[in-house]
């Protein structure tokens, strides 16, 4: 019999990254299905007393590896550290963070303790005590329903921003247990980390995306984009052809081959709609297209179409928004 | 340098997702093969990992004999030997099955680096590496956007939400990775090249060669399966905001339907 499920948190320069939230939001509702406790596995350096914020969401009870080596995810000091505690209990269930650093993590560690995977999930289903997970396969083409083998433990990273993230509830308290960490021989290092302070939203974690095509000529003109993104609190993002250009950084692409997306709304700007970029963010909530050619194929997926040139409708538009945001 | 990388063939990204009758797999037929692009960005950092430091690049496969082709496209961009491992047993695998075969396969080329894909673009698991490098004991740096090597250690840029880390690890060492094509930019095949390939020796595996049997690696032994497909929900076509407004009125008329009808701002 099972004893527990685990939900594994993400803890970078200082707090918790919000999808650590999210993943014990998640894996409280599979606990409760089976009527078991939760514990959570907080790894980095200075977690202490953060730690019982992850109570907040429904862990139980929190294990922390504190220790400076771990001030950065490096898999050889992580893996081991997360599998000697999994491997002292039996969980029904680990879930993770389908972060950058999560993926890494939950892949080394599926190897470590021989079991299945299902990766960047975007819903869990526990029937009668069966559990489930549904993954999106080729960038969000076609969906994935997956279902592990008997005995074996289902591991379940979870995509950022697409799970129900319930409301902190600060009368919930966790234990906190702090574990001796005994780190293993390393190979491997952190030599720095460069964190961008800026406060730019993080495609994969925005609500609202503005996007930039071929159709704005040139990387100067970005910036009409980046004021009207200032003006909703958006993160700004760019198809593959103005990357190849130069015009934006790689990390911005959103596509196939880019980063897949899934905001409230996605305001594709001089995008013509390739297959390989609808791929990326075709699970948008809301998509709306500004395109000087009424037969972009982008038009037959967006909500709200715009046919006029860009340098034209996009500052229009963003003095439309402040307007609308200095009277509400 | 002796250089691995791990290739995976995937359909074109063009390509139009079916379901197949059985409702858990895709319609192969008709589709286009290509070298996962995340694959053939290994393929080029490790053609200049040996343009530095001299050696051989050997490409690891798995898949049926179709994979033969992207194994020489991968020959004529300048890689030196290819191995297939084609064996039916894999068909059904889970990546941990994948990954013990390939690790087999690595462990037998005694490499100083391997490098492969951060993720593959059909069934995205991103396991592939990392599960490997566990397999073999080795440290691995993943999602690379720059790679650099001195022979006895790879040091890499990996981008994390809201910035980077730079890692290193000594050799021998898996990296996977990640960037663009605009990072990358993996050179195409030159007709010369393509002539070269076709005499370049290509060997063709069993799992029994690497000393694997079908329920180590094959459908028995995985862990986890795909149990039923579904496609996305339909988008509906929208609406195109016109009504004769000139810009400025079309402008406000989004911002409503943006704020009042979807209230998404
Ligand atoms: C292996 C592979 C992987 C790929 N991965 C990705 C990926 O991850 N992401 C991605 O985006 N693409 C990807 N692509 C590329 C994809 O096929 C398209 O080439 C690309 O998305 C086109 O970008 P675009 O829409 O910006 O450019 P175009 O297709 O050139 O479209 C530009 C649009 O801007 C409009 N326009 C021009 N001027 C104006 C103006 N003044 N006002 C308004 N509209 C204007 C035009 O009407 C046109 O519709 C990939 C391709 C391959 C082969």
């Amino acid at each position: 019999m099972a004893d527990c499920v685990v939900s594994i948190a993400e803890f970078r320069a200082g707090n918790f990254r919000r999808v650590s939230f999210e993943v014990a939001s998640e894996a409280r509702k599979v606990a409760d299905a089976l009527n078991l406790p939760l514990y959570g596995i907080a790894v980095g350096c200075g977690v202490g007393e953060k730690a019982v914020e992850l109570g907040y969401y429904g862990v139980d009870k929190v294990f922390v590896a504190d220790d400076a080596a771990l001030e950065n995810y490096v898999p050889e000091l992580y893996v081991p550290v997360v599998a000697s505690l999994i491997e002292q209990w039996q969980p029904a269930a680990v879930f993770l963070p389908a972060s950058v650093d999560g993926k890494d993590l939950s892949a080394r560690l599926a190897a470590r303790l021989q079991t299945g995977l299902a990766q960047d999930c975007i819903q869990v289903v526990c029937d009668g005590g069966v559990i489930k997970a549904k993954r999106p396969i080729f960038a969000g083409k076609c969906l994935a329903w997956c279902e592990w083998a008997d005995g074996a433990l289902p591991m379940i990273s979870c995509r950022p921003n697409v799970m129900d993230c319930q409301a902190a509830d600060a009368t919930r308290q966790a234990q906190v247990e702090k574990v001796p960490v005994d780190l293993p021989e390393a190979r491997s290092q952190a030599l720095g980390v460069e964190l961008d302070t800026t406060g730019k939203v993080e495609l994969t974690e925005a609500e609202i995306i503005v996007s930039g095509g071929r159709g704005m000529k040139a990387a100067e003109n970005f910036a009409i984009l980046e004021q009207l993104a200032k003006e909703l609190g958006a993160a700004v993002g760019a198809s593959r052809a103005a990357v190849d250009a130069g015009w934006r950084p790689h990390s911005d692409q959103v596509g196939q081959t880019g980063k897949v997306v899934n905001p409230n709304l996605y305001i594709a700007v001089g995008i013509s709609g390739a297959i390989q970029h609808l791929a990326g963010m075709g699970s948008s909530k809301y998509i709306v297209a500004v395109n000087k050619d009424p037969e972009a194929p982008i038009f037959t997926k967006a909500d709200y179409g715009i046919v006029e040139d860009l340098f034209k409708f996009i500052p229009a538009f963003t003095e439309e928004v402040r307007k609308m945001k200095s009277t509400c | 340098m002796n250089i691995v990388v791990l290739l995976k063939q995937t359909p074109d990204t063009e390509s139009v997702i079916r379901i197949a009758p059985d409702g858990q797999s895709i319609v192969t037929q008709d589709l286009k093969w290509i070298i996962n692009p995340y694959d053939e960005f290994a393929v080029e950092a490790a053609l200049r990992l040996k343009e530095k430091h001299g050696g051989t690049v050997t490409i690891v496969s798995w898949g049926p004999q179709r994979v033969v082709e992207s194994v020489r496209t991968a020959l004529a961009m300048g890689a030196d030997k290819g191995v297939l491992l084609d064996d039916e047993a894999l068909e059904g695998s889970d990546s941990l099955g994948v990954a013990r075969a390939l690790a087999a396969a690595v462990q037998g080329l005694e490499p100083d680096i391997v490098l492969c894909g951060s993720r593959a673009v059909d069934y995205d698991l991103a396991q592939r590496g990392p599960m490997v490098a566990e397999l073999l004991g080795w440290p691995h740096l993943g999602l690379a956007v720059s790679l650099e090597s001195d022979g006895s250690t790879v040091t890499i840029e990996r981008p994390i939400e809201g910035g980077k880390v730079t890692l290193q690890a000594s050799l021998p060492a898996l990296v996977t990775m990640g960037g663009s094509h605009a990072v990358w930019n993996p050179r195409y095949a030159s007709l010369p090249g393509i002539m070269k390939a076709k005499k370049k020796p290509l060997e063709m595996k069993k799992l029994a060669d690497l000393g694997l049997s079908a329920d180590e690696c094959g459908a028995q032994a995985a862990k986890i399966r795909i149990v039923s497909l579904e496609m996305p929900p339909e988008r509906k076509p929208g609406r195109i905001i016109d009504d004769g407004l000139d810009t400025e009125g079309k402008a406000a008329a989004l911002v409503k339907a943006l704020h009042e009808e979807a209230k998404v701002i």
